[in-house]
């Protein structure tokens, strides 16, 4: 919790006022009995109805006073607390932006959600109880505490011994239940996982009738989740009676032996009454004290949650060049890569080939072969444990994220467009794309036909992941934002697999023609579309089994041969 | 989405919570009862230690026997009080989870009762966020809500009655005065109310951005767009602090404000007491005792106004759920439809119209007879309509005119589940779940054996990769579905179906991701299990197309050609040209 303080220095000024005011406003509090006793006093007592009406007059405006305060302490209150968790939250939203997808799969989005809304709300009100009564309370208990001393010095040991009581009480109550707090965090990333899995799949869930057993798994999480709440509820319940009773334990301590020394004549019967009101004030301090410990063990439990992602780092670390200091003909070069997901075995195993610039390569194999993986470590989503990935002559390492990635437009398997419009999507390419920029991309990827039908052409709203498109045009889309910004690598990821037939070939036509220059990787599960390359690289199972043109493999390399068979007719493979 | 009258909206949104809370009356009036015991007691102790210290009067003059006495009756109030204190904790504990389960339970189950339009719709983000945030506001603001309520309530009525039976001028004082500060509560409410509505709004918001950046971090990251994101995440996370900071600064208003019309009634009772007192009507020691009953008659007024930011919020997160509840459910099945649970697999598709908005005409007056057994493959250039006609074959859209028929039965009158039961549908984007590959497999068939499983596991194609895996079957499937390819995700989806071994089948871009070599196995394993069965293929390899009995060639949602590939071919039309640019294909690159 400590850990996340550094949020809350630009807001040190409302910090330090908005406790002060709420300070003020408990001293104004204070006064006001003592002018109530004035008025019956004085007033009272010698009958001078203006005195009563002066000090009544006198109580109103001490209430606005402090009325004034306390505002000034809640928006200060409301300020560095909303302000907090804003910081927060932007950070945390760049903190992911760093991570790489093996950090992020193992947090997992759902999570991910929780923290950012949830647990940031959680931090959120606790730093507003901080500022409104984290001064208040303990002010009041040590200046009761000190009042009880100058009574009676002997007494107030009672006070010393009832003390570390109560902060046992609230230590041992929030050490057991923070664990569950967290138990409560992780049970809401469940469900909200499980939401998510059901919105996603609806259209599976119906197909197969499944609606009830996923409420039932749904019921089941929901039940288990409200269990924990209820037993932890029952923990912090404790709370309050637990204080209530001690304090009152000690009021009588004080009654008994204060009594004794009244007997002997010691203290006096106005004084035994002073000391039980001072206990009662620090009962009512307690209480409250006892709200903000429930209030912060819940906190506690998000800030670890919230400081777990912040601690994940990034295993992808970014380079500090924007431009290689060994240029190259050769665009791309994989020097004996291996790279595993993960403990588990190589995805890719001593991986070694060349790229020329303005080549176009071939990327076949089967399912699982490690086609898109190998393409992964291109832009560096992941990075090779062992050999190294050369951009242009200089380690993929080296560059800065947007040196290395604003060489590259990728259009990835799985078509994904986001919320927005036609233009917003294709922007997220080259944002200073113009609309002849844009115009070039939607006709090389076959989508100028479809967009233009459009009512409101390219400012046809996307929704969030692109679902009110099919999947082919969603293809085409990904595949004009990927070339918009004219890259010097263009990856095709299997990102024409849901187009017909005719729009398949005069998009390749158009590649071909329109992207002259580009070095172009494509992805494929199809002969016919990674025969002409200038080089095809054969995969199996993570190998690299075969490297060259057509002609050349379908003679040496089994696994390309098998591939081809199964795809054209005898004649056709030669 | 729905706009209601605000007022109304928010009286109804406190019915609507009070009926959630209606099954656990039991526990309601626990609270109740332990509330006013908790109060009465905690109202009595301070009046036993008064009387304990008046057993002190002086020196030589203690009467300790008596104040032993009295010790141990304010032990026994203390107790009890603490006690009572717990219980009504307890009580208000399970109402609140309770309901807070509840609520979460009905509106997951919405989410399985909407038509398939909503959800596709609504950002899954927001929609989850209502889900998680707000229905936690609603516990958060009746565990506090109705605590502090019942034992407030309590309270003043408790020190009313006392009041009163001292003097009841001086209580109309009070009486009269202390409806302010509720006055003044209700007026900041009304003004934050909307704050907070905006509040639970932009939260959606956060969330649904969160998951879409989030859940699509390879694209943010491949076209360098972080940057980009975070000035959209800092837009509305700004936006968020606003109308928070507005929300939790007005509502926290209410207790100050409450408090300081507190301090004009206490002033008020001084002055209009100390003046009685000049003239004789009331003594001092009167006075002194009802101010102190005036305070602890306005305490729970502090502690009621208090809560007012989580009763707040509750009621926006509250509405927020409910505006999901009202969401109209798909028309349910009609009384006389029937189950179905096998068919011939005739289909009759007449005069079907459709379209997904009004103004934009998809599909219209669409005819097509299936005879059972028959293999309908659908071709036709993206965004025909291909996709579309699966969601009105399998009711996930409900046809605007016409009518389908499965074996002469209108599927209007089919159950829906019974009706999706019988086709097996694979779609090209494959949906796994967080549990056991073997669950993923039997998820249409829950009951299957492991022998079953891995046979269509065989099937697929995916039972040699399964096994490598350290885990095997038992290996769960993460939420972005670890690193399998998409391939490896589309086999898994395929052994689903396999295994239900379904009347008929929808096959929409089913093995687009998946290689050649496989594909043509498992198309041999599809083969096999449509022998003698409808089936509906959406795709492009013409090896799948060719051997279709019929080829509906779609174009803007309408069938344009229909025939066998011999027909079609000869027929020179539409067709035609797409098969020849197949070729086309292979020359031009």
């Amino acid at each position: 919790m400590f850990k996340l303080r550094r949020f809350l220095k630009n807001y040190k000024l409302p910090l330090i006022f908005g406790p002060l005011c709420k300070l003020i406003e408990a001293i104004f509090e204070l006064i006001v009995p003592l002018v109530m006793a004035d008025i019956i006093d004085t007033g009272i007592k010698n009958q001078d109805y203006a005195y009563v009406w002066q000090r009544g007059g006198l109580m109103i405006l001490l209430g606005a006073l402090g009325l004034s305060f306390a505002l000034v302490c809640q928006k200060s209150a409301s300020i560095v607390s909303q302000g907090f968790g804003t910081q927060v939250r932007n950070a945390m939203f760049k903190h992911i932006n760093k991570l790489s997808h093996q950090e992020l799969d193992k947090i997992g989005t759902p999570s991910l959600i929780t923290r950012m809304t949830n647990d940031i709300n959680q931090l959120q009100a606790a730093v507003a109880m901080l500022i409104r009564l984290v001064i208040r309370a303990p002010f009041l208990i040590i200046g009761a505490l000190i009042m009880a001393m100058t009574i009676d010095l002997r007494l107030s040991i009672i006070f010393l011994i009832a003390s570390p009581i109560l902060a046992l009480v609230l230590y041992i109550v929030m050490s057991r239940s923070v664990p569950f707090f967290k138990q409560i965090q992780s049970k809401l990333d469940k469900l909200s996982l499980i939401t998510r899995e059901n919105l996603s799949g609806n259209r599976v869930i119906r197909a197969f009738s499944k609606q009830e057993s996923e409420k039932k798994r749904f019921n089941e999480k929901s039940d288990d989740l409200a269990k924990t709440a209820i037993t932890v509820g029952r923990l912090s319940a404790l709370l309050n009676p637990l204080t209530t009773v001690l304090i009152n334990i000690a009021i009588v301590a004080i009654v008994w032996f204060g009594g004794g020394f009244v007997d002997k004549g010691e203290l006096s019967q106005g004084e035994i009454i002073a000391l039980v009101n001072y206990m009662t004030q620090i009962l009512l301090a307690m209480i409250v004290v006892a709200n903000l410990v429930v209030v912060f063990t819940k906190a506690f439990a998000s800030a670890h949650r919230v400081n777990e992602v912040f601690e994940t780092e990034p295993s992808v670390v970014e380079g500090t060049k924007t431009e290689s200091d060994n240029k190259s003909n050769n665009e791309i070069e994989f020097n004996d890569v291996s790279f595993a997901y993960g403990k588990g075995k190589y995805a890719l195993e001593n991986i070694s080939f060349k790229v020329e610039k303005g080549e176009t390569i071939g990327i076949i194999g089967g399912t699982g072969s490690g086609k898109s993986t190998l393409i992964n470590l291109i832009p560096r989503f992941y990075d090779p444990q062992k050999g190294d990935v050369i951009i242009d002559g200089m380690s993929a390492k080296e560059y800065t994220f947007s040196a290395l990635r604003s060489k590259i437009g990728v259009a990835p398997q799985q078509a994904i467009l986001f919320s927005g419009t036609i233009r917003s999507n294709l922007l997220w390419g080259n944002k200073d794309a113009t609309d002849e920029d844009i115009e070039w991309a939607l006709k090389v990827s076959q989508s100028y036909e479809f967009v233009s039908k459009l009512s409101d052409g390219i400012e046809h709203e996307v929704l969030a992941g692109g679902k009110n498109f099919s999947g082919g045009q969603k293809q085409r889309l990904t595949i004009a934002r990927a070339i918009i910004s004219r890259p010097e690598i263009l990856i095709l990821d299997d990102s024409a697999s849901a187009l017909d037939f005719a729009t398949d070939a005069a998009l390749r036509k158009a590649l071909a023609t329109e992207t002259n220059g580009m070095t172009t990787i494509i992805v494929s599960q199809r002969v016919g579309t990674v025969r002409y390359s200038d080089k095809i690289l054969v995969l199996d199972d993570g190998k690299l089994v075969g490297i060259g043109k057509h002609d050349e493999l379908i003679k040496n390399c089994e696994v390309y041969k098998e591939i081809c068979l199964s795809q054209l007719s005898a004649e056709e493979v030669k | 989405m729905r706009v209601m009258k605000k007022s109304n909206a928010k009286k109804g949104t406190i019915k609507r919570i009070l009926s959630y809370i209606k099954p656990y009356k039991k526990q309601i009036i626990g609270a109740m009862l332990t509330a006013i015991l908790y109060v009465v007691l905690n109202l009595t102790t301070p009046v036993l230690i008064g009387q304990a210290i008046d057993k002190a009067v002086g020196k030589g003059n203690v009467d300790f026997q008596a104040m032993l006495n009295i010790i141990g009756l304010i032990m026994l109030t203390v107790i009890g009080s603490a006690f009572f204190q717990w219980l009504m904790s307890l009580f208000t504990n399970t109402v609140s989870y309770m309901t807070v389960r509840d609520m979460r339970r009905d509106i997951f189950a919405k989410f399985n009762d909407v038509p398939l339009k909503y959800i596709d719709g609504h950002p899954h983000g927001d929609l989850i966020s209502r889900v998680i945030n707000d229905i936690d506001a609603v516990g958060d603001g009746l565990l506090q809500g109705v605590t502090q309520l019942f034992s407030g309530v309590v309270m003043i009525i408790g020190t009313l009655v006392f009041m009163l039976s001292i003097d009841f001028r001086i209580a109309i004082v009070v009486v009269v005065i202390s409806p302010l500060s509720i006055f003044v509560a209700t007026m900041i409410t009304r003004l934050s109310h909307k704050m907070f509505i905006e509040q639970s709004k932009t939260q959606g918001e956060v969330s649904s951005y969160v998951e879409e950046i989030v859940g699509n971090q390879k694209m943010v990251k491949t076209f360098g767009y972080e940057e980009r994101s975070i000035e959209g995440f800092e837009e509305i996370n700004e936006r968020l602090r606003v109308c928070g900071q507005k929300s939790q600064f007005y509502s926290s208003l209410a207790n100050p404000s409450t408090r300081f019309v507190n301090g004009i009634v206490t002033a008020a009772v001084t002055i209009v007491g100390s003046i009685n007192a000049i003239n004789g009507i009331i003594s001092v020691g009167q006075i002194s005792c009802f101010l102190t009953y005036a305070n602890q008659y306005t305490k729970p007024f502090n502690e009621v106004t208090g809560v007012i930011p989580q009763l707040q919020s509750a009621l926006a997160g509250a509405s927020r759920v409910f505006e999901v509840l009202d969401e109209d459910n798909q028309t349910p099945d009609s009384a006389n439809s029937v189950e179905m649970s096998r068919c011939k697999g005739a289909i009759d598709i007449e005069n079907v119209c459709f379209s997904y908005s009004p103004e934009r005409k998809l599909i219209e007056d669409f005819n097509l007879k299936v005879k059972p057994g028959q293999r309908i493959a659908i071709v036709g250039p993206t965004g025909c309509g291909k996709t579309t006609l699966i969601n009105l074959l399998m009711r996930f859209y409900e046809i605007n005119s016409g009518k389908i028929l499965i074996d002469g039965v209108d599927t209007q009158n089919i159950t829906r589940n019974s009706l999706r039961g019988l086709y097996g549908m694979v779609l090209q984007e494959s949906w796994l779940y967080n549990a056991t590959i073997a669950e993923n497999i039997a998820y249409g068939k829950p009951d299957a054996t492991s022998a079953e499983i891995r046979e269509a596991a065989k099937k697929s194609y995916i039972d040699g990769y399964i096994r490598r895996l350290p885990d095997g079957y038992d290996t769960i499937i993460t939420e972005d579905g670890m690193n399998l390819s998409q391939g490896q995700r589309q086999l898994m989806c395929i052994a689903r179906v396999m295994l239900c071994d379904p009347p008929m089948l929808i096959l929409d871009e089913a093995t687009s991701s998946i290689d050649t070599r496989t594909e043509i196995r498992v198309q041999q394993a599809f083969n096999a299990m449509m022998k003698g069965r409808t089936s509906f293929i959406v795709a492009h390899r013409l090896s799948t197309i060719k051997e279709a009995d019929i080829i509906l060639v779609m174009k803007d949602g309408h069938i344009i050609e229909q025939g066998n590939h011999e027909e079609l071919l000869a027929k020179g039309g539409f067709y035609n040209t797409l098969y020849n640019s197949q070729f086309a294909r292979s020359e031009g690159a």
